[in-house]
Protein backbone atom coordinates (compact mmCIF):
# COMPACT_ATOMS: atom_id res chain seq x y z
CA UNK A 1 0.00 0.00 0.00
CA UNK A 2 2.84 2.38 0.68
CA UNK A 3 4.77 1.25 -1.63
CA UNK A 4 1.93 2.30 -4.09
CA UNK A 5 1.82 5.86 -2.57
CA UNK A 6 5.00 6.18 -2.76
CA UNK A 7 5.43 5.38 -6.79
CA UNK A 8 2.33 7.96 -6.71
CA UNK A 9 4.12 10.49 -4.71
CA UNK A 10 7.15 9.99 -7.25
CA UNK A 11 5.62 10.30 -10.48
CA UNK A 12 3.30 13.43 -9.39
CA UNK A 13 6.90 15.31 -8.42
CA UNK A 14 8.36 13.96 -11.60
CA UNK A 15 6.19 15.32 -13.75
CA UNK A 16 5.38 18.13 -11.16
CA UNK A 17 8.74 19.65 -11.82
CA UNK A 18 8.72 19.17 -15.78
CA UNK A 19 5.50 21.51 -15.63
CA UNK A 20 6.85 23.76 -13.01
CA UNK A 21 10.55 24.02 -15.26
CA UNK A 22 8.31 25.00 -18.32
CA UNK A 23 5.46 27.36 -16.35
CA UNK A 24 8.73 29.38 -14.86
CA UNK A 25 10.01 29.63 -18.42
CA UNK A 26 6.84 31.15 -19.61
CA UNK A 27 6.10 33.52 -16.97
CA UNK A 28 9.48 34.78 -16.61
CA UNK A 29 8.58 36.46 -19.72
CA UNK A 30 5.16 37.59 -19.39
CA UNK A 31 5.99 39.08 -15.88
CA UNK A 32 7.96 41.69 -17.74
CA UNK A 33 6.68 42.08 -21.49
CA UNK A 34 3.34 41.14 -20.47
CA UNK A 35 3.66 38.39 -23.46
CA UNK A 36 2.91 35.37 -23.86
CA UNK A 37 5.83 33.89 -25.82
CA UNK A 38 4.01 30.81 -28.51
CA UNK A 39 7.16 29.85 -30.01
CA UNK A 40 8.41 28.50 -26.48
CA UNK A 41 7.40 25.36 -27.37
CA UNK A 42 9.83 25.37 -29.76
CA UNK A 43 12.62 25.46 -27.74
CA UNK A 44 12.34 21.67 -26.94
CA UNK A 45 12.14 20.48 -30.02
CA UNK A 46 15.00 22.53 -31.03
CA UNK A 47 16.92 20.78 -28.61
CA UNK A 48 15.47 17.72 -28.85
CA UNK A 49 16.70 17.65 -32.71
CA UNK A 50 20.21 18.86 -31.60
CA UNK A 51 20.11 15.61 -29.41
CA UNK A 52 19.34 13.74 -32.65
CA UNK A 53 21.90 15.68 -34.63
CA UNK A 54 24.87 15.16 -32.55
CA UNK A 55 23.13 11.22 -32.09
CA UNK A 56 25.96 9.74 -34.48
CA UNK A 57 29.15 11.97 -32.94
CA UNK A 58 31.35 10.29 -30.49
CA UNK A 59 30.63 13.01 -27.49
CA UNK A 60 29.79 12.04 -24.31
CA UNK A 61 26.21 12.50 -23.79
CA UNK A 62 26.74 15.33 -20.95
CA UNK A 63 28.35 17.35 -23.84
CA UNK A 64 25.43 16.42 -26.12
CA UNK A 65 23.12 17.36 -23.65
CA UNK A 66 24.85 20.81 -22.73
CA UNK A 67 25.09 21.32 -26.24
CA UNK A 68 21.30 21.27 -26.70
CA UNK A 69 20.90 23.21 -23.70
CA UNK A 70 22.89 26.11 -25.40
CA UNK A 71 20.93 25.54 -28.47
CA UNK A 72 17.75 26.26 -26.50
CA UNK A 73 18.77 29.45 -24.66
CA UNK A 74 20.41 31.02 -28.59
CA UNK A 75 17.11 29.88 -30.36
CA UNK A 76 15.12 31.69 -26.96
CA UNK A 77 17.46 34.82 -27.74
CA UNK A 78 17.00 34.75 -30.95
CA UNK A 79 13.00 34.26 -30.51
CA UNK A 80 13.24 37.59 -28.73
CA UNK A 81 15.14 39.04 -31.51
CA UNK A 82 13.21 38.20 -34.38
CA UNK A 83 9.70 37.98 -33.10
CA UNK A 84 9.57 39.97 -30.30
CA UNK A 85 12.42 43.10 -30.55
CA UNK A 86 10.46 44.48 -33.94
CA UNK A 87 7.08 44.94 -32.85
CA UNK A 88 7.23 45.11 -29.31
CA UNK A 89 6.33 48.60 -28.44
CA UNK A 90 3.73 48.61 -31.40
CA UNK A 91 1.15 46.64 -30.51
CA UNK A 92 0.28 43.83 -28.26
CA UNK A 93 -1.64 41.96 -31.28
CA UNK A 94 1.56 41.66 -33.82
CA UNK A 95 3.84 40.64 -30.93
CA UNK A 96 1.05 37.88 -30.75
CA UNK A 97 1.41 36.96 -34.50
CA UNK A 98 4.97 37.17 -34.54
CA UNK A 99 5.48 34.68 -32.08
CA UNK A 100 3.11 32.46 -33.82
CA UNK A 101 4.86 32.91 -36.78
CA UNK A 102 8.20 32.17 -35.58
CA UNK A 103 6.83 28.79 -33.77
CA UNK A 104 5.59 27.86 -37.45
CA UNK A 105 8.94 29.04 -39.02
CA UNK A 106 10.57 26.89 -37.29
CA UNK A 107 8.75 23.74 -36.58
CA UNK A 108 8.23 23.84 -40.54
CA UNK A 109 12.22 24.04 -41.06
CA UNK A 110 12.11 20.80 -38.87
CA UNK A 111 9.61 19.40 -41.11
CA UNK A 112 11.53 20.44 -44.79
CA UNK A 113 15.23 19.85 -43.31
CA UNK A 114 14.78 16.48 -41.18
CA UNK A 115 11.54 15.04 -41.43
CA UNK A 116 8.15 14.82 -40.37
CA UNK A 117 8.20 11.51 -38.94
CA UNK A 118 9.57 11.14 -35.86
CA UNK A 119 13.42 10.81 -34.94
CA UNK A 120 15.37 8.79 -32.00
CA UNK A 121 17.17 11.25 -30.06
CA UNK A 122 20.36 9.75 -27.80
CA UNK A 123 19.41 9.22 -24.04
CA UNK A 124 22.20 7.69 -21.79
CA UNK A 125 22.09 4.54 -20.48
CA UNK A 126 21.13 5.53 -17.11
CA UNK A 127 17.78 6.76 -17.72
CA UNK A 128 16.50 3.90 -18.90
CA UNK A 129 17.40 2.04 -15.33
CA UNK A 130 15.52 1.39 -12.27
CA UNK A 131 15.50 1.14 -8.64
CA UNK A 132 13.61 -0.30 -5.88
CA UNK A 133 13.11 2.59 -3.35
CA UNK A 134 10.73 1.19 -0.20
CA UNK A 135 9.08 -1.07 -2.33
CA UNK A 136 8.37 0.58 -5.25
CA UNK A 137 10.32 0.00 -8.78
CA UNK A 138 11.41 3.83 -9.86
CA UNK A 139 13.42 4.66 -12.71
CA UNK A 140 16.24 6.41 -12.15
CA UNK A 141 15.24 9.19 -14.64
CA UNK A 142 12.59 10.22 -12.33
CA UNK A 143 14.66 10.70 -9.08
CA UNK A 144 17.13 12.79 -11.85
CA UNK A 145 14.65 15.17 -12.86
CA UNK A 146 13.01 15.62 -9.37
CA UNK A 147 16.52 16.33 -8.12
CA UNK A 148 17.87 19.07 -11.59
CA UNK A 149 14.50 21.15 -10.89
CA UNK A 150 15.55 21.16 -6.87
CA UNK A 151 18.87 22.77 -7.95
CA UNK A 152 17.56 24.66 -10.67
CA UNK A 153 14.76 26.32 -8.79
CA UNK A 154 17.03 27.26 -5.87
CA UNK A 155 19.89 28.28 -7.98
CA UNK A 156 17.13 30.31 -10.50
CA UNK A 157 15.89 31.77 -6.79
CA UNK A 158 19.15 32.65 -5.64
CA UNK A 159 20.02 34.69 -8.63
CA UNK A 160 16.99 37.02 -8.30
CA UNK A 161 17.58 37.57 -4.60
CA UNK A 162 21.31 38.17 -4.51
CA UNK A 163 22.71 39.50 -8.13
CA UNK A 164 22.28 42.95 -9.38
CA UNK A 165 20.87 41.03 -12.68
CA UNK A 166 17.95 39.63 -10.47
CA UNK A 167 17.16 42.96 -8.44
CA UNK A 168 16.50 44.35 -11.75
CA UNK A 169 14.81 41.61 -13.47
CA UNK A 170 12.18 41.51 -10.43
CA UNK A 171 11.96 45.20 -10.97
CA UNK A 172 11.11 45.15 -14.25
CA UNK A 173 8.36 42.66 -13.99
CA UNK A 174 7.11 44.86 -11.12
CA UNK A 175 7.15 48.81 -12.99
CA UNK A 176 9.51 48.14 -15.97
CA UNK A 177 9.35 51.82 -17.14
CA UNK A 178 10.33 52.85 -13.78
CA UNK A 179 13.52 50.10 -13.60
CA UNK A 180 14.17 51.75 -17.44
CA UNK A 181 14.08 55.58 -15.56
CA UNK A 182 16.87 53.94 -12.98
CA UNK A 183 19.09 52.67 -15.83
CA UNK A 184 18.00 49.33 -16.16
CA UNK A 185 18.46 48.34 -20.10
CA UNK A 186 15.23 47.16 -21.53
CA UNK A 187 17.07 44.98 -24.05
CA UNK A 188 18.85 43.43 -21.22
CA UNK A 189 16.76 42.65 -18.91
CA UNK A 190 14.93 41.09 -21.98
CA UNK A 191 17.27 38.98 -23.30
CA UNK A 192 18.09 37.59 -19.96
CA UNK A 193 14.67 36.71 -19.79
CA UNK A 194 14.44 34.58 -22.88
CA UNK A 195 17.65 33.07 -22.44
CA UNK A 196 16.80 32.00 -18.42
CA UNK A 197 13.79 30.52 -20.51
CA UNK A 198 15.39 29.06 -22.98
CA UNK A 199 17.90 27.28 -20.32
CA UNK A 200 15.01 26.07 -18.70
CA UNK A 201 13.05 24.80 -21.20
CA UNK A 202 16.50 22.84 -22.80
CA UNK A 203 16.47 21.29 -19.34
CA UNK A 204 12.75 19.98 -19.21
CA UNK A 205 13.57 18.71 -23.41
CA UNK A 206 16.21 16.54 -21.79
CA UNK A 207 13.81 14.56 -19.15
CA UNK A 208 10.82 15.19 -21.69
CA UNK A 209 12.24 13.35 -24.46
CA UNK A 210 13.78 10.96 -21.85
CA UNK A 211 10.13 9.38 -21.27
CA UNK A 212 9.24 9.45 -24.81
CA UNK A 213 12.72 8.87 -26.63
CA UNK A 214 12.00 10.72 -29.45
CA UNK A 215 11.53 14.34 -31.51
CA UNK A 216 8.99 15.31 -33.88
CA UNK A 217 8.45 18.58 -35.27
CA UNK A 218 5.12 19.20 -33.21
CA UNK A 219 6.39 18.19 -30.01
CA UNK A 220 6.80 21.66 -28.21
CA UNK A 221 2.99 21.91 -27.73
CA UNK A 222 1.78 19.77 -25.40
CA UNK A 223 4.47 21.73 -23.77
CA UNK A 224 3.53 25.08 -24.29
CA UNK A 225 0.03 24.16 -23.38
CA UNK A 226 0.74 22.46 -20.11
CA UNK A 227 2.80 25.42 -19.49
CA UNK A 228 0.33 27.87 -20.17
CA UNK A 229 -2.76 25.93 -17.85
CA UNK A 230 0.24 26.05 -15.09
CA UNK A 231 0.99 29.30 -15.33
CA UNK A 232 -3.08 30.28 -15.48
CA UNK A 233 -3.53 27.97 -12.38
CA UNK A 234 -0.88 29.18 -10.71
CA UNK A 235 -1.34 33.64 -11.24
CA UNK A 236 0.04 34.88 -15.19
CA UNK A 237 2.87 36.71 -13.27
CA UNK A 238 3.89 35.13 -10.20
CA UNK A 239 7.21 32.89 -10.36
CA UNK A 240 6.29 30.78 -7.47
CA UNK A 241 2.58 31.03 -8.49
CA UNK A 242 3.96 28.95 -12.06
CA UNK A 243 5.96 26.58 -9.83
CA UNK A 244 3.03 25.86 -7.72
CA UNK A 245 0.77 25.65 -10.86
CA UNK A 246 3.16 23.38 -12.91
CA UNK A 247 3.30 21.16 -9.09
CA UNK A 248 -0.92 21.01 -9.05
CA UNK A 249 -1.42 20.53 -12.76
CA UNK A 250 0.90 17.30 -12.35
CA UNK A 251 -1.07 16.05 -9.29
CA UNK A 252 -4.25 16.53 -11.15
CA UNK A 253 -2.95 14.64 -14.30
CA UNK A 254 -1.37 12.02 -12.17
CA UNK A 255 -4.17 11.20 -9.89
CA UNK A 256 -6.58 10.65 -12.65
CA UNK A 257 -4.56 8.79 -14.26
CA UNK A 258 -4.20 6.33 -11.26
CA UNK A 259 -7.75 6.53 -10.08
CA UNK A 260 -9.49 6.68 -13.89
CA UNK A 261 -10.87 3.45 -15.24
CA UNK A 262 -9.28 2.07 -18.67
CA UNK A 263 -11.96 2.59 -20.68
CA UNK A 264 -12.13 6.68 -19.28
CA UNK A 265 -8.20 7.16 -19.20
CA UNK A 266 -8.37 8.38 -22.91
CA UNK A 267 -10.25 10.98 -21.21
CA UNK A 268 -8.73 11.85 -18.87
CA UNK A 269 -7.77 15.86 -20.37
CA UNK A 270 -11.55 16.59 -19.85
CA UNK A 271 -11.31 15.48 -16.25
CA UNK A 272 -8.38 17.73 -15.49
CA UNK A 273 -9.85 20.80 -17.12
CA UNK A 274 -12.86 20.58 -15.21
CA UNK A 275 -10.85 20.79 -11.93
CA UNK A 276 -8.79 23.80 -13.79
CA UNK A 277 -11.80 25.27 -14.24
CA UNK A 278 -13.31 24.78 -11.24
CA UNK A 279 -9.90 26.64 -9.75
CA UNK A 280 -10.08 29.32 -11.79
CA UNK A 281 -13.97 29.39 -10.99
CA UNK A 282 -13.15 30.12 -7.23
CA UNK A 283 -9.64 32.04 -7.94
CA UNK A 284 -9.59 33.78 -11.24
CA UNK A 285 -6.77 35.52 -10.55
CA UNK A 286 -4.53 32.50 -10.23
CA UNK A 287 -3.87 31.60 -7.02
CA UNK A 288 -0.74 33.21 -6.39
CA UNK A 289 -0.86 37.15 -6.93
CA UNK A 290 2.22 38.35 -8.60
CA UNK A 291 4.13 41.63 -8.13
CA UNK A 292 2.34 44.75 -7.76
CA UNK A 293 2.28 46.15 -10.97
CA UNK A 294 3.00 49.18 -13.45
CA UNK A 295 1.58 49.50 -16.91
CA UNK A 296 3.37 47.31 -19.93
CA UNK A 297 6.51 48.96 -21.29
CA UNK B 1 22.12 72.93 -19.23
CA UNK B 2 18.47 71.79 -19.91
CA UNK B 3 17.09 73.52 -23.12
CA UNK B 4 14.11 72.25 -24.45
CA UNK B 5 12.28 73.85 -27.91
CA UNK B 6 9.49 73.34 -29.70
CA UNK B 7 8.40 70.11 -27.86
CA UNK B 8 5.27 67.86 -29.44
CA UNK B 9 3.94 65.01 -27.83
CA UNK B 10 1.11 62.89 -28.85
CA UNK B 11 -1.41 60.25 -27.23
CA UNK B 12 -2.74 59.03 -30.24
CA UNK B 13 -4.09 61.88 -31.94
CA UNK B 14 -4.50 63.91 -28.42
CA UNK B 15 -0.89 66.40 -28.38
CA UNK B 16 -0.56 66.86 -24.87
CA UNK B 17 2.11 68.96 -25.13
CA UNK B 18 3.15 71.20 -28.65
CA UNK B 19 5.10 74.13 -29.49
CA UNK B 20 7.12 74.04 -25.76
CA UNK B 21 10.12 75.50 -25.12
CA UNK B 22 12.06 75.78 -21.91
CA UNK B 23 15.39 76.61 -20.30
CA UNK B 24 16.87 75.16 -17.20
CA UNK B 25 20.11 76.63 -16.12
CA UNK B 26 22.75 74.69 -14.32
CA UNK B 27 22.25 75.07 -10.05
CA UNK B 28 18.68 76.42 -10.72
CA UNK B 29 15.29 75.67 -9.58
CA UNK B 30 12.90 76.17 -12.18
CA UNK B 31 9.15 75.05 -11.45
CA UNK B 32 6.48 74.39 -14.10
CA UNK B 33 3.44 74.79 -12.64
CA UNK B 34 -0.44 74.06 -14.67
CA UNK B 35 -3.50 73.45 -14.08
CA UNK B 36 -4.29 69.86 -14.39
CA UNK B 37 -3.98 68.21 -17.57
CA UNK B 38 -1.99 71.48 -18.63
CA UNK B 39 0.91 68.75 -19.86
CA UNK B 40 3.64 68.92 -16.56
CA UNK B 41 4.17 65.82 -16.37
CA UNK B 42 4.07 64.45 -20.13
CA UNK B 43 6.97 67.19 -20.52
CA UNK B 44 8.99 65.42 -17.34
CA UNK B 45 8.36 62.40 -19.00
CA UNK B 46 9.21 63.19 -22.28
CA UNK B 47 12.36 64.76 -21.14
CA UNK B 48 13.69 61.87 -19.06
CA UNK B 49 12.81 59.83 -22.15
CA UNK B 50 9.74 58.06 -21.15
CA UNK B 51 7.49 59.26 -23.67
CA UNK B 52 8.33 59.91 -27.41
CA UNK B 53 8.24 63.49 -28.76
CA UNK B 54 6.97 63.52 -31.94
CA UNK B 55 8.75 67.06 -32.86
CA UNK B 56 11.30 69.31 -31.04
CA UNK B 57 14.33 68.40 -29.36
CA UNK B 58 15.93 68.35 -26.06
CA UNK B 59 18.89 69.39 -25.26
CA UNK B 60 21.41 68.40 -22.41
CA UNK B 61 24.84 70.03 -22.19
CA UNK B 62 24.73 70.70 -25.58
CA UNK B 63 24.15 67.89 -26.85
CA UNK B 64 21.17 66.51 -28.58
CA UNK B 65 19.41 64.20 -26.71
CA UNK B 66 15.60 63.44 -27.23
CA UNK B 67 15.17 60.28 -29.08
CA UNK B 68 17.45 58.52 -26.24
CA UNK B 69 16.03 56.18 -24.36
CA UNK B 70 15.24 56.40 -20.35
CA UNK B 71 17.71 54.47 -19.47
CA UNK B 72 20.30 56.02 -21.37
CA UNK B 73 19.57 59.13 -20.27
CA UNK B 74 20.08 58.14 -17.04
CA UNK B 75 23.59 57.86 -17.37
CA UNK B 76 23.62 61.13 -18.66
CA UNK B 77 22.85 62.37 -15.68
CA UNK B 78 19.04 62.96 -15.60
CA UNK B 79 17.35 61.31 -13.19
CA UNK B 80 13.16 61.12 -12.85
CA UNK B 81 10.76 61.21 -10.02
CA UNK B 82 7.33 60.22 -11.03
CA UNK B 83 4.72 61.75 -9.74
CA UNK B 84 3.09 57.75 -9.21
CA UNK B 85 5.37 57.61 -6.95
CA UNK B 86 6.58 54.17 -8.17
CA UNK B 87 8.64 52.39 -5.37
CA UNK B 88 8.82 48.70 -6.32
CA UNK B 89 6.71 47.59 -3.07
CA UNK B 90 7.95 43.75 -3.28
CA UNK B 91 11.78 44.80 -2.87
CA UNK B 92 13.36 45.71 0.58
CA UNK B 93 14.05 49.43 1.02
CA UNK B 94 17.77 48.70 0.37
CA UNK B 95 17.28 46.33 -3.04
CA UNK B 96 14.88 50.06 -4.04
CA UNK B 97 18.19 52.56 -3.53
CA UNK B 98 20.36 49.57 -4.82
CA UNK B 99 18.24 50.04 -7.99
CA UNK B 100 19.07 53.69 -7.59
CA UNK B 101 22.35 53.00 -7.95
CA UNK B 102 22.10 50.92 -11.17
CA UNK B 103 24.23 53.18 -13.41
CA UNK B 104 27.26 53.09 -10.82
CA UNK B 105 27.05 49.53 -9.76
CA UNK B 106 30.64 48.91 -10.14
CA UNK B 107 31.13 51.85 -7.51
CA UNK B 108 31.37 49.98 -4.10
CA UNK B 109 32.73 52.95 -2.24
CA UNK B 110 30.88 55.72 -4.17
CA UNK B 111 28.02 53.58 -3.08
CA UNK B 112 28.69 53.80 0.59
CA UNK B 113 29.35 56.84 0.24
CA UNK B 114 25.89 57.68 -1.26
CA UNK B 115 24.58 55.40 1.51
CA UNK B 116 25.87 57.61 4.34
CA UNK B 117 24.49 60.57 2.39
CA UNK B 118 21.45 59.03 2.32
CA UNK B 119 21.08 58.42 5.91
CA UNK B 120 21.60 61.79 6.94
CA UNK B 121 18.87 62.93 4.57
CA UNK B 122 16.36 60.46 5.29
CA UNK B 123 16.89 58.93 8.28
CA UNK B 124 13.89 56.95 8.42
CA UNK B 125 14.95 55.04 4.92
CA UNK B 126 17.80 53.51 6.72
CA UNK B 127 16.05 52.73 9.54
CA UNK B 128 13.67 50.60 7.14
CA UNK B 129 16.13 49.29 5.01
CA UNK B 130 14.90 45.69 5.31
CA UNK B 131 11.42 46.48 4.81
CA UNK B 132 9.70 45.96 1.62
CA UNK B 133 9.42 49.17 0.30
CA UNK B 134 5.41 48.71 -0.20
CA UNK B 135 4.94 49.06 3.98
CA UNK B 136 6.25 52.66 3.99
CA UNK B 137 3.47 55.33 4.78
CA UNK B 138 2.95 57.81 2.00
CA UNK B 139 5.68 60.58 2.75
CA UNK B 140 8.02 57.67 3.49
CA UNK B 141 7.64 56.50 -0.34
CA UNK B 142 8.63 59.88 -1.53
CA UNK B 143 11.40 59.96 0.14
CA UNK B 144 12.54 56.85 -1.16
CA UNK B 145 11.97 57.63 -4.53
CA UNK B 146 13.84 61.19 -3.98
CA UNK B 147 16.53 59.10 -2.24
CA UNK B 148 16.52 56.15 -5.47
CA UNK B 149 16.94 58.75 -8.05
CA UNK B 150 19.98 60.36 -6.13
CA UNK B 151 21.65 57.72 -5.98
CA UNK B 152 22.65 57.89 -9.25
CA UNK B 153 24.52 60.92 -8.56
CA UNK B 154 22.37 63.25 -11.32
CA UNK B 155 23.20 66.46 -12.26
CA UNK B 156 19.72 67.26 -13.36
CA UNK B 157 16.47 66.20 -11.25
CA UNK B 158 13.33 65.88 -12.47
CA UNK B 159 10.62 65.96 -9.72
CA UNK B 160 6.82 65.24 -10.53
CA UNK B 161 4.49 66.36 -7.52
CA UNK B 162 6.26 65.46 -4.98
CA UNK B 163 3.71 67.08 -2.45
CA UNK B 164 0.51 64.55 -4.26
CA UNK B 165 -1.81 63.67 -1.57
CA UNK B 166 0.63 63.64 1.20
CA UNK B 167 -0.05 65.38 5.16
CA UNK B 168 0.54 69.12 5.47
CA UNK B 169 3.54 68.43 7.93
CA UNK B 170 5.29 65.90 5.50
CA UNK B 171 5.28 68.17 2.65
CA UNK B 172 7.12 70.59 4.63
CA UNK B 173 9.44 68.07 4.68
CA UNK B 174 9.34 67.40 1.75
CA UNK B 175 9.72 71.14 0.55
CA UNK B 176 12.61 71.52 3.45
CA UNK B 177 14.41 68.28 1.56
CA UNK B 178 14.03 70.42 -1.92
CA UNK B 179 15.44 73.13 -0.36
CA UNK B 180 18.27 71.31 0.93
CA UNK B 181 19.32 69.55 -2.55
CA UNK B 182 19.10 72.99 -3.90
CA UNK B 183 21.48 74.65 -1.50
CA UNK B 184 23.87 71.66 -2.34
CA UNK B 185 23.90 73.06 -6.19
CA UNK B 186 21.85 70.13 -7.54
CA UNK B 187 19.83 71.81 -11.05
CA UNK B 188 16.00 70.83 -10.68
CA UNK B 189 12.98 71.00 -12.72
CA UNK B 190 9.83 71.13 -10.37
CA UNK B 191 6.12 70.27 -11.52
CA UNK B 192 4.16 71.28 -8.64
CA UNK B 193 0.25 71.52 -8.09
CA UNK B 194 0.89 73.58 -4.72
CA UNK B 195 2.30 76.78 -7.34
CA UNK B 196 2.28 79.06 -3.71
CA UNK B 197 4.75 76.42 -2.03
CA UNK B 198 7.17 75.65 -5.50
CA UNK B 199 7.07 79.57 -6.17
CA UNK B 200 9.03 80.38 -2.72
CA UNK B 201 11.91 78.04 -3.82
CA UNK B 202 11.99 78.37 -7.53
CA UNK B 203 14.63 80.73 -9.32
CA UNK B 204 12.02 80.76 -12.57
CA UNK B 205 9.16 79.16 -12.87
CA UNK B 206 7.20 78.32 -16.55
CA UNK B 207 3.20 78.42 -16.04
CA UNK B 208 1.95 75.66 -18.82
CA UNK B 209 -1.99 75.82 -20.48
CA UNK B 210 -3.15 73.52 -22.83
CA UNK B 211 -0.24 72.12 -23.24
CA UNK B 212 1.67 75.00 -24.00
CA UNK B 213 4.04 77.91 -21.89
CA UNK B 214 1.40 80.25 -21.43
CA UNK B 215 3.58 82.66 -19.15
CA UNK B 216 7.22 82.32 -17.79
CA UNK B 217 9.70 84.42 -15.20
CA UNK B 218 11.45 84.64 -12.66
CA UNK B 219 9.35 82.88 -9.17
CA UNK B 220 8.52 86.65 -8.34
CA UNK B 221 7.24 87.99 -11.46
CA UNK B 222 5.05 85.11 -11.84
CA UNK B 223 3.75 85.52 -8.54
CA UNK B 224 2.83 88.65 -8.57
CA UNK B 225 1.19 88.53 -12.13
CA UNK B 226 -2.39 88.68 -11.09
CA UNK B 227 -3.81 86.81 -14.14
CA UNK B 228 -1.84 83.94 -12.57
CA UNK B 229 -4.80 82.59 -11.14
CA UNK B 230 -6.95 82.76 -14.14
CA UNK B 231 -4.28 81.00 -16.33
CA UNK B 232 -4.67 78.52 -13.67
CA UNK B 233 -8.43 78.36 -13.39
CA UNK B 234 -8.80 78.76 -17.04
CA UNK B 235 -6.96 75.52 -17.79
Amino acid sequence: MSAEWLQFAIDALTLGSLYALMALGLVIVYGILRLVNFAYGELIMVAGYTLYLLGGSPLPWLVMAAVAIGMAVLTGVATELVAFRPVRERSVTAVLITSFAFSTLLQNAALLFISPRSRQVPLPDLFSETILLGGAVVPIRNLLTIGCTVLLLALFALILRRTVLGLALRAAASHFRMARMLGVPANLIISSAFAISGLLAGVVSLFWLGRIGSVVPGIGLEPLLVAFIATVIGGMRSLPGAVIGGYILALIDTGFNYLLPQQLLAFRDAFTFSIVIAILLWRPQGLVAGPATGQRT
Amino acid sequence: MLEVAGLEVRYGAIRAVRQLDLTVRKGELVALLGANGAGKSTTLLAIAGALKCSHGSVHFDGVDVTGLAPEQKVRRGIAMVPETRDVFPDLTVMENLRLGAYVRRHDTAGFRQDMERIDALFPVLTRRARQPAGTLSGGEQQMLVIARALMSRPRLLLLDEPSLGLAPTIVDQVFGLIEKLRESGLTILLVEQNASMALQLADRAYVLSLGTVAASGSAAEIAASSDLRAIYLGG
